[in-house]
C-alpha cells in the first residue's frame, strides 16, 4: 500500500527522518518496501495564467499563448494542446528545467515562432500515467507560485508491504496509530463529524445475510453537481496512494478509504429500485459489472440487490447497471460491515480483486461505518454540493464481531520470548496499542481495539509487546540441548557417498523440473498415464515425471544446443507414479552419458562411451553396496531404449533398475549426431547395504587356470559365471572373463569365453590333481549345462 | 724405464679415447691381455739379473695397476654417459595432462543443502523427509491456514485433479515428524517446494529447509541464539542479524530474519517464529508444557548469496558451464 508522508503526518509527526520511520516501521512489522520522493525535476515549474491564445499562424494544430508567470514580463509559449484557455492556469515550465522524463525545457522556434517555456501535462510532469491535455490548477492559484508548493509535492511515498494480519493498516490513520505507538506519542482519533440532513428522504435497507453483513449504513444525497472539479489536493493525495481521480463521487469514497480504511460505494439513486437488500445470490442470477464484464452468481456469494436484482458484488465491487456517472444527480452512499469469511475467497475466484475486496477480506473496522459515512457526505458535499438525507443504519448487533478478552500471563510472555518484560512495560505497550487492560492480581485479561482482527489468543498479545519493545532487544540465549548421538547405520548407503562416486567416475550433478512434457514422459517411459497438474505454467511443465529421464534429455539437449560434446549427467530425486490409484513417489538416481569414454587427451582421439563404460559406473556403486553378488544384468526390452543393448537390473530377482542405449527411434527424432547411455536406478532397493563380515584368509599358494571354452553366442556369459561359481565354489577364490571371440576359427553362432579360475584352499596348498580334478567339473559341468566345448 | 712410463702413457690415451665400452674393452685386450706388452715383459722377467727382477716387477705390476685404473676410470665415465643418454632419449613433458577421467560435481543446491544438514546435525537435529505431493490438511489446514485464508493466495499452489496438491513449502514435514513422534523434537526437513509462479526472481520449483525445535521451555532467545549461530557458519564470518516482526499462519510470534551484507545492505534470508499454539494443539501436543520454535529458508537464495550467483533460473537449467563451477 502507498501511503504519503506528509498525510501520515498530519496524524502522527514523530521527530525523526524519512527513513528512520521507515526503519522504525519496518522493525515493527509493517515492512517498507520502497521510499518515493514526489517532484523530482519540478522545481522549474509554476503556475501560469494564459492572458491570450491565438493560432499559430504556420501550424494548424499548435496556438500561440501569451503566459503570465508572475514575472515582470510574460512568456511567449508555443503550445498543441488543445485544453488551453485564456484566464486559465496551467503548468507552466521555464526554461533551464529538466523534467522528470529527461526533457529539457530550452528556449527555441518552434515552425518560426518563439517558445519561451512549455505548458505540461500531468504526463509529462509524471504525475499521471496518462493524461490528457494540459495540467490545469484551481482559480486561486497565484501566477509564478512554485508547482510543488501548490501541490506539496514535498513529500514522500512509502510503500508499505502489509502483511495480512495487519488489516489495521491498510488506511492512513491505521498507519498513524501504529506510528504513534511506536514512537510513545498521543493519539488523537479523527473528530467525528455529524452531517445535519437537509432532507427526510431515506432509502429501505434490509439485511437477510445478517451474519455476512452484521452492519450497513446508507444515505440518500441529491442534487449533486457531478461535473464539479475534485480539489488538487485531494487528486493529488489518491495520486500518491495509487489512486487515479475519477469524478468526485469515487474520489471521496476512494479518499474516505485510504484515510480510514473503510470501503464505501455510491449508487445512481435513480437507478436503483425500490430498496436495498444485502443476500447471498440465487443460483443463475447474473450481475454485469463496472467495466462491463458479466459474471454468473452462485449462491454462495453475497450481494447488494434491489427489487431487480443484484446491482453489485458486496465488498467486492458495484454493477454497471447503477454506477454512478457524469450525469448522475442523486445518489445512495454505502458503509457496510461485511464478515471476511463471507467475502474472502470470492473476489480470486473471479478474478476480480479490488480494494474493497482486499480491505474486506482481512477484516474492517466493524464500529466505524457511520463516521466514515458523515465523513464522506462532509467532502462530498463540500466539493459537488448537493443536499443530505439521513444515516440510516441497520445493525444485527449480535452478528456484529466483538474482539474477545485474551489473557496474559506475564510468566507465559516471559517463557516464550526468553526475557522478562517489565510488567509497566508491558503495560505501557498495550496502552499504546490502545488495547483495554483488565487486572485482577496478577491475571491480566486484555481487549484489542475493534479493528485488530489478528489479536486473539495470548501469543497474539505476545508478539505484540514484543514487536513493541524490540525483537532486536530479546537476547540470544544458546537452548539447552539434549544430548542426542547420531545413527551410523551399515545398513543402507547414504546417498550422498552414491552422489560422490557419480561425481569422482566423472559425472556432473544436475536439477531439473519435476514437471515435464507429457510427450517426452510418455516417450522414456511407454506409459501414456501422466499424473497431470490442473494448473501448470506451460504445457511443456504439465505432468509430474514418471522418469528422471525426461529432464536429463532436456538438459542434454540444452548443452548440446551451446556446443557441449561430450556429457555426463545424474540427478537424484523422486518420480511420480500411479499404482493401484495411489500416486507412489519413488526415489530414483539417474544418469546419462553422451561422447568419448575420457575426456579429449593428447595421445589422441578417445572411444565414444558405450554401454560397458556406464556399466563400470553402476557396478562400482552397487560394489559400495557390499553385495554386488546380488546384482545380475539381464537382456530385456524398455520402450526408451535400443533392443539388444538394453538392460534391466535386478537385485536378488526384485527389478532395480535399468540401463542401456537411447532408443534410435528416440535418437532420430531429437537429431542426436551420438547416442547417450542413460541409466535409471530405484534407491531403496539397490542402495540397501550389507554389514561387511570376515571370512578367513588362506596363507597358502593360490593357482591360476585358464580355460577356453566355445559356447552359443546366445549364452550370456553371466550365466557361464554363475555355473562355474556354483560347482567350484569350495576352492574358487575368484572368476574373471579375460577373453570373448567369435570369428576365425569358431564356427558361425559360437564363442569363445576365456575363463581365469583363481583357486585356493584355506588349510593347505592344492595338489596338481585336486586342481585337475577342479577343471574337469568345471569342463563338464559346462559341457553338460551349455554345451560348451573345450577350446585348444 | 722410460719406455715402460711412454708405454703407460700411449695406454692411457688410448683408453682415455675410446668412444664406447666396446672399443674400451678391446683396448683393456690390447694393453692387458696375454699378448699385451705388459704381459710378455712380465714374461720375460726370469731372463733378467736376479738383482733387477724385484724392480722390474714392481714396475710392472704398478703400470698394469694404473692401467686397470685407468681402465675402471674410463669405464665408469661411459656407464653413466651411457646411461644419461638413456635418460634423455626417454625425457617426457611433465607438464602435459594426466590420463583418464575428470570428476564432474554437485549442483551447487546440493552442496548447500548439505552444509546445511552438516551445521543443524551436529547440534542433534534429526534430518526429516516427506511426500512432495500434499494433502491439503498438512499443508495447509493444520499448519493454521484454513481454507480461504488470504495466507493461502500468497503460496500459488499448483493441484492435482484429485484435490492433492505440490507441497508449497517444507512444513508439512513437521506437521508428520510432530503427529508420528510428539514431543520433545529437534529436526530439520529439506527437500523440494512448488509454487505457481515463473518470472526472473521465482521458479516454479525450489528448495528449502524447515527446522523445528518442541521441548518444554524453548523461547525466542533462543531461536534468536540458534539462527545466528547457523548463519556464522554458513557463511563463514561474523555476521550481524535483524529479527524484524513479521507475519506466519503457523508461528507465532513471527519474524523474518535479514543478514547484514558486507556491503552494508541488510538481506532478507529466512523466516521463523514460535510454534503457533493452534498448530501444537492439532498434532496432539500440549502448548501449555511444551513450546516450540520453527525457521524455514530458502536453498537457492542462500546459495545465491554465498556464491555471487545473480540469476535465480541458472540453477534449474543446468549449464554444464554453470555446474562446473562448483566443487
Amino acid at each position: 500500500m502507498k501511503i504519503s508522508e506528509k498525510w501520515l503526518r498530519e496524524w502522527a509527526d514523530p521527530n525523526v527522518s524519512t527513513s528512520e520511520l521507515a526503519v522504525q516501521l519496518t522493525m515493527a512489522g509493517i515492512e517498507v518496501d520502497t521510499i518515493e520522493s514526489c517532484g523530482t525535476g519540478l522545481d522549474g515549474v509554476v503556475v501560469g495564467r494564459i492572458l491570450t491564445v491565438e493560432p499559430h499562424p504556420d501550424a494548424d494544430k499548435l496556438s500561440l499563448c501569451v503566459v503570465d508567470v508572475g514575472a515582470k514580463k510574460p512568456l511567449k509559449i508555443v503550445c498543441g494542446a488543445t485544453n488551453v484557455h485564456e484566464g486559465g492556469r496551467y503548468a507552466a515550465a521555464l526554461v533551464g528545467t529538466t523534467l522528470p522524463d529527461g526533457t529539457e525545457i530550452k528556449r527555441r522556434k518552434i515552425r518560426g515562432a518563439i517558445s519561451e517555456g512549455m505548458l505540461c501535462s500531468a504526463r509529462e510532469l509524471s504525475l499521471a500515467d496518462d493524461a490528457d491535455g494540459i495540467f490545469e490548477f484551481d482559480a486561486d492559484c497565484a501566477e509564478g507560485a512554485a508547482l510543488r508548493d501548490v501541490l506539496g509535492l514535498d513529500d514522500q511515498i512509502i510503500d508499505l508491504d502489509l502483511t495480512p494480519n495487519r488489516a489495521d493498516c491498510f488506511c492512513v490513520i491505521g498507519v498513524a496509530r501504529e506510528v504513534a505507538a511506536i514512537n510513545a506519542l498521543e493519539f488523537t482519533e479523527p473528530e467525528a463529524v455529524a452531517i445535519k440532513p437537509t432532507l427526510k428522504d431515506t432509502f429501505h435497507i434490509s439485511l437477510v445475510a445478517e451474519d455476512a453483513c452484521p452492519r450497513f449504513a446508507g444515505r440518500i444525497i441529491r442534487k449533486l453537481n457531478m461535473s464539479a472539479n475534485t480539489p488538487a489536493w485531494m487528486q493529488e493525495r489518491l495520486r500518491r496512494s495509487g489512486a487515479r481521480p475519477i469524478h468526485p463521487v469515487v474520489d471521496v469514497t476512494n479518499y474516505v478509504m485510504l484515510e480510514l480504511g473503510q470501503p464505501m460505494h455510491g449508487y445512481d439513486l435513480e437507478r436503483l429500485s425500490e430498496g436495498i437488500v444485502v443476500r447471498y445470490a440465487k443460483p443463475g442470477e447474473t450481475l454485469a459489472l463496472l467495466g462491463g464484464q458479466e459474471i454468473e452468481l452462485t449462491d454462495n456469494v453475497l450481494v447488494i440487490a434491489d427489487a431487480n436484482g443484484p446491482v453489485g458484488l458486496a465488498g467486492i465491487m458495484g454493477g454497471e447497471s447503477t454506477a454512478v456517472s457524469e450525469q448522475t444527480i442523486d445518489i445512495f452512499l454505502e458503509s457496510a460491515f461485511f464478515a471476511p469469511s463471507a467475502i474472502v475467497g470470492r473476489a480470486r475466484r473471479f478474478g476480480l480483486h479490488s480494494d474493497a475486496s482486499l480491505r474486506f477480506e482481512r477484516g474492517v473496522d466493524p464500529q466505524q461505518q457511520v463516521r466514515a459515512i458523515e465523513r464522506a457526505t462532509e467532502l462530498l458535499l463540500a466539493i459537488a454540493g448537493g443536499e443530505a438525507g439521513p444515516v440510516e443504519e441497520v445493525i444485527s448487533e449480535e452478528h456484529v464481531p466483538i474482539r474477545p478478552e485474551v489473557p496474559l500471563r506475564l510468566e507465559r510472555l516471559a517463557r516464550v520470548l526468553g526475557v522478562e518484560v517489565p510488567p509497566e512495560q508491558v503495560r505501557d505497550i498495550l496502552e499504546r496499542l490502545k488495547m483495554d487492560i483488565f487486572f485482577s492480581n496478577n491475571d491480566w485479561r486484555i481487549r484489542p481495539p475493534a479493528n485488530r482482527f489478528d489479536i486473539n489468543i495470548e501469543e497474539d498479545l505476545i508478539e505484540e509487546v514484543a514487536r513493541l519493545f524490540g525483537y532486536d532487544r530479546v537476547p540470544e540465549t544458546p537452548g539447552h540441548a539434549r544430548m542426542q548421538l547420531s545413527p551410523a547405520t551399515e545398513s543402507r548407503l547414504r546417498i550422498a557417498r552414491v552422489r560422490t562416486a557419480l561425481v569422482d567416475r566423472g559425472y556432473q550433478e544436475a536439477i531439473t523440473y519435476s514437471f515435464v512434457p507429457p510427450g517426452l514422459n510418455e516417450r522414456m517411459t511407454g506409459s501414456p498415464h501422466h499424473l497431470e497438474l490442473m494448473n501448470p505454467i506451460s504445457a511443456d511443465q504439465s505432468v509430474m515425471r514418471a522418469s528422471l529421464w525426461p529432464g536429463l534429455i532436456q538438459a542434454l539437449m540444452m548443452n548440446l544446443n551451446r556446443q557441449q560434446t561430450r556429457i555426463r549427467l545424474f540427478e537424484s530425486g523422486i518420480r511420480f507414479i500411479y499404482q493401484d490409484s495411489d500416486i507412489i513417489e519413488e526415489e530414483l538416481i539417474a544418469g546419462l552419458a553422451i561422447g568419448d569414454r575420457t575426456p579429449e587427451h593428447w595421445e589422441g582421439a578417445g572411444n565414444s562411451a558405450d554401454l560397458f563404460d556406464i556399466k563400470a559406473d553402476i557396478e562400482a556403486l552397487f560394489a559400495l553396496t557390499g553385495a554386488a553378488d546380488e546384482f545380475s544384468f539381464t537382456a530385456a526390452e524398455h520402450p526408451a531404449l535400443r533392443p539388444g543393448r538394453a538392460t534391466r537390473i535386478d537385485r536378488s530377482g526384485q527389478q532395480v533398475g535399468w540401463l542401456g542405449e537411447l532408443h534410435p527411434g528416440i535418437v532420430a527424432d531429437f537429431e542426436l549426431q551420438q547416442v547417450p547411455l542413460l541409466f535409471e536406478i530405484s534407491v531403496a532397493p539397490a542402495l540397501a547395504a550389507n554389514r561387511p563380515v570376515y571370512s578367513e584368509i588362506s596363507r597358502f599358494p593360490a593357482v591360476r587356470r585358464d580355460v577356453a571354452v566355445v559356447v552359443n553366442q546366445a549364452v550370456p556369459v553371466a550365466e557361464i559365471e554363475a555355473a562355474v561359481k556354483k560347482v567350484a565354489a569350495p576352492v574358487l577364490r575368484e572368476l574373471t572373463i579375460f577373453d570373448v571371440y567369435s570369428g576365425k576359427g569358431i564356427e558361425t553362432g559360437r564363442k569363445s569365453v576365456g575363463l581365469g579360475l583363481i583357486l585356493q584352499k584355506t588349510s593347505r596348498t592344492l595338489t596338481d590333481a585336486e586342481v585337475g580334478g577342479v577343471i574337469d567339473t568345471v569342463t563338464e559341468c559346462l559341457a553338460d549345462k551349455f554345451e560348451a566345448k573345450i577350446r585348444e | 724405464m722410460h719406455d715402460l712410463d711412454e708405454l703407460i702413457s700411449c695406454a692411457q690415451a688410448d683408453i682415455a679415447a675410446s668412444p664406447d665400452l666396446a672399443s674400451l674393452d678391446q683396448v683393456r685386450v690390447r694393453v692387458l691381455g696375454k699378448k699385451s706388452e705388459l704381459s710378455i715383459r712380465l714374461k720375460r722377467l726370469g731372463s733378467l739379473p736376479k738383482a733387477d727382477r724385484p724392480a722390474a716387477g714392481e714396475a710392472i705390476n704398478q703400470a698394469k695397476q694404473a692401467l686397470q685404473d685407468s681402465l675402471q676410470q674410463r669405464r665408469s665415465e661411459l656407464e653413466s654417459q651411457h646411461l644419461q643418454a638413456k635418460l634423455n632419449a626417454a625425457v617426457v613433458d611433465v607438464s602435459l595432462a594426466g590420463r583418464g577421467q575428470r570428476p564432474g560435481g554437485l549442483h551447487p543446491v546440493t552442496v548447500t543443502l548439505e552444509r546445511i544438514e552438516t551445521i543443524f546435525r551436529a547440534a542433534g537435529f534429526a534430518v526429516h523427509r516427506g511426500p512432495e505431493i500434499e494433502d491439503e490438511f498438512h499443508n495447509f489446514t493444520a499448519l493454521n491456514i484454513p481454507a480461504d485464508h488470504p495466507a493461502r493466495a500468497m503460496h500459488d499452489t499448483f493441484y492435482f485433479s484429485s484435490g492433492k496438491l505440490l507441497r508449497t513449502h517444507t512444513s508439512p514435514v513437521q506437521i508428520r515428524a510432530m503427529m508420528e513422534q510428539g514431543a520433545p523434537i529437534h529436526l530439520i526437513a529439506p527437500g523440494r517446494v512448488y509454487r505457481c509462479d515463473s518470472d526472473i526472481t521465482h521458479t516454479p520449483m525450489f528448495h528449502q529447509v524447515e527446522g523445528l525445535v518442541v521441548d518444554r521451555d524453548v523461547s525466542f532467545a533462543n531461536l534468536k541464539a540458534v539462527l545466528h549461530e547457523f548463519v556464522e557458519h554458513f557463511f563463514e564470518r561474523q555476521a550481524e542479524l535483524r529479527f524484524r516482526p513479521s507475519y506466519f499462519p503457523f508461528t507465532e510470534p513471527s519474524a523474518e530474519v535479514d543478514v547484514l551484507s558486507e556491503s552494508g545492505h541488510w538481506l532478507e534470508i529466512l523466516g521463523c517464529g514460535m510454534v503457533h499454539p493452534n498448530v501444537l494443539q492439532t498434532v496432539g501436543i500440549d502448548a501449555e508444557e511444551f513450546t516450540g520454535y520453527a525457521f524455514g529458508m530458502g536453498v537457492e537464495r542462500l546459495a545465491m548469496l554465498r556464491y555471487g550467483v545473480s540469476d535465480l533460473r541458472l540453477f534449474f537449467e543446468n549449464d554444464l558451464q554453470f555446474l562446473r563451477q562448483f566443487g
